[in-house]
């Protein structure tokens, strides 16, 4: 029977079915970061169980680290007990740890690919939703609960059922100034945040295979976004292009043989899917978000919705608010909608593409009076790169912040944060209520957008720029 | 975790859709390294003002509906992170039981490992439950995951499906890594075979 490229991979890591269909899966990768982990640690240590397998555990710190200098104490209590207790953990358990002076620190979804620890075929799991950005490499990937955490640690397994299938395909070519992170949020906007509930989606079509890894990670990493458990994008030159000569991938002779099994890994003709969807590259438009859903996308050249524009009662009175919450009067255009910050980081953008796209628009030009913008770089590696090819020098020339890496300003979970009423120009993934700080009013867009926006001190149509 | 046989609770309407994570626990709770004691801050930014004070409007914060133990509410609750500080807070705060028209993956699986019961019910349903807790605050309503039903008296009786096996392991307060464990041998033999198949993982 043909199969999809999930079915393979599932199929694959089936250690034990039950009748009724829950089955034990074996995971091959565990990601783990300072919050989500204290209580699974804990929870290994009162019934005296060991980290089955410590050599596919991987630990990073970057939630809760200032985006300052390093060498300064961590100022805030609760971050630095939760920091020092994965520390602590990590040397009880032998797990390795990536700590925040080590050059490799990051975000934990972009140091996975970085050190080629996140490869084709396998299952890898982290305590966080974005884990589904590794699914860019064809892994199926996805976000666990601290329980879970726990259960992975202890057994190097999950139980689960199988998810069902979706297939977004996207045809054609992207336009001049239209990217990945549009891509997303023109599919999110397209599916609904629910939209994706109990599937695992494969992204597919010719925009999405000629996209760099960088690109499929940025689909990937948001379909959490639209409900679904994972992202997939099947493995091919690009991939194994990609993992060549990093650290973690395999080398020589098993370097071969892995590829030959990567090449397996594709969703076979005639295989079915419970949901398929299609769109074409050439109708995306530049995108940003108005509201406090991600799935709250419009045009750049459009204008803010009012709650009359949708059918569903339910959504209208969630409009109402959402336009209380963002400040925004119906009917304003997107393009004079004036900001206060921009953040250009997080798991979905902090990629050295997604900076080299931050650079080339900012390139001899200065920050708008009034506007802080912020860059924090995904990675150790990642800011050495930037810093080497000149990105560095080119954004803080033109007033940029340039920091050190960390999940920063898309959560707050650091001193990095929106003030009540502060508007964002941000390349993360979500624009809940609060997310960016308590009243912090978020629009998400992609790093070329958001250097435009920099710029300009307003939302903007990156294509004037080109 | 508490087993969860039958509950007899009151029920709290929060008319809300795409509730989510950072609405349920907002990131500076995150910190602690514990499980317990989130409940006081759950919902904070829609339940506290600037000062802390407790909202009036915010249901939970009406008298009526203190002690609720459960919630109804709207689509794709629990959307957003996969933080299992969500549930800890909700359960904290007294909750055992979340009833709504559909719920987002992480949320919904990490509810079952706390011994809270997600339940997935028709949109109509839901609109006649959550209509029922406005009318009625202080009225009881009967969860029983055995028969898995939700009734008030002779008034309203629904059914509501589970999968078998969470239904067990909630009826029985069953620890997860314990039952995956009693399967050690045969992940061992797969780690084996693993392990000449694919050396490079
Ligand atoms: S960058 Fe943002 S979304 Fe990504 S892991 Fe960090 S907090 Fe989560």
């Amino acid at each position: 029977m043909p199969r999809t490229l999930y079915q393979k991979i599932w199929d694959d890591h089936v250690v034990n079915k039950q009748d009724d269909g829950t089955c034990l899966i074996y995971i091959d990768r565990h990601l783990v970061h300072e919050v989500t982990s204290p209580q699974a640690f804990e929870g290994l240590r009162m019934a005296g169980r060991p980290v089955r397998k410590v050599e596919n555990t991987l630990a990073v710190m970057d939630h809760n680290v200032p985006t300052t200098d390093r060498s300064l104490p961590i100022e805030e209590e609760d971050s630095r007990i939760q920091i020092e207790t994965l520390r602590k953990n990590c040397e009880e358990f032998g797990v390795q740890l990536f700590d925040l002076t080590d050059k490799r620190q990051g975000i934990v979804h972009i140091i996975g690919p970085e050190q080629g620890f996140t490869q084709p075929g396998m299952t890898i799991v982290c305590g966080d939703s974005h884990t589904s950005t590794h699914g860019a490499f064809g892994a199926l990937a996805f976000g666990i609960g601290t329980s879970e955490v726990e259960h992975v640690l202890a057994t190097q397994t999950l139980i689960q059922k199988p998810a069902k299938n979706m297939r977004i395909t996207v045809n054609g070519e992207l336009p001049a100034g239209v990217t990945a992170k549009d891509m997303i949020l023109a599919i999110i906007g397209e599916i609904g945040t629910a939209g994706g509930t109990g599937h695992v989606i494969e992204y597919a079509g010719d925009a999405v295979k000629n996209l760099s890894m960088e690109g499929r990670m940025t689909i990937c990493n948001m379909s959490i976004e639209g409900g679904a458990r994972a992202g997939l994008v099947a493995p091919d030159e690009t991939t194994f292009q990609y993992l060549q000569g990093r650290p973690m991938a395999p080398k020589g002779e098993t370097l071969d043989k892995a590829i030959a099994y990567w090449k397996t890994l594709f969703s076979d003709d005639g295989a079915t899917y419970d949901k398929e969807i299609t769109l074409n590259a050439a109708d995306i438009p530049p995108t940003v978000t108005w509201g406090t859903t991600p799935e709250d996308v419009i045009s750049i050249t459009g204008s803010v919705p009012a709650p009359e524009d949708f059918k569903d009662p339910n959504k209208q009175a969630s409009v109402k608010r959402m336009l209380e919450y963002m400040g925004l009067t119906a009917g304003t255009k997107i393009e004079d909608i004036t900001i206060d910050k921009v953040f250009i980081g997080s798991c979905t953008n902090a990629r050295i593409e997604d900076l080299r796209e931050v650079a080339k628009i900012a390139k001899g030009k200065k920050v708008a009076d009034g506007v802080e913008a912020m860059v924090v770089p995904g990675s150790g590696l990642v800011k050495a790169m930037a810093e080497e090819e000149g990105i560095a020098d080119i954004l803080i020339e033109a007033g940029f912040d340039w920091r050190e890496p960390g999940c920063s300003m898309c959560l707050g979970m650091n001193p990095d944060q929106l003030k009540p009423g502060e508007r964002c120009a941000s390349t993360s993934n979500r624009n809940f209520e609060g997310r960016q700080g308590r009243g912090g009013r978020t629009h998400l867009l992609s790093p070329a957008m958001a250097a435009a926006a920099a710029v300009t001190g307003k939302l903007t149509d990156v294509r004037n720029f080109l | 975790m508490d087993a969860f046989t039958i509950l007899n609770g009151k029920a709290a309407p929060l008319d809300m859709i795409n509730v989510d994570t950072d609405i349920i626990i907002p990131k500076q709770f995150l910190k602690t390294v514990k499980r317990t004691g989130l409940g006081v801050s759950a919902f904070y930014n829609i339940r506290y003002d600037d000062n802390g004070n407790e909202l009036p409007d915010f249901v939970l914060n009406k008298p009526e509906y203190k002690g609720a133990e459960i919630l109804i509410t709207g689509e794709n609750f629990g959307c957003g992170s996969s933080r299992e500080h969500a549930p800890w807070a909700i359960l904290d705060m007294g909750i055992r039981c979340i009833l709504a028209p559909s719920f987002a993956d992480i949320f919904f699986n990490n509810s079952f490992k706390n011994g809270i019961l997600p339940v997935v019910l028709p949109q109509e349903q839901i609109d006649a439950l959550m209509q029922e807790a406005k009318d009625n605050p202080d009225a009881l309503i009967e969860v029983d995951l055995e028969k898995q039903t939700i009734t008030r008296g002779n008034k309203f009786s629904y059914e509501f499906d589970i999968d078998p096996f969470r239904k067990h392991c909630l009826l029985n307060g069953l620890d997860d890594i314990g039952l995956t464990l009693q399967k050690n041998n045969s992940i061992k033999d797969f780690e084996d075979l693993r392990k000449q198949d694919k050396p490079w993982i």
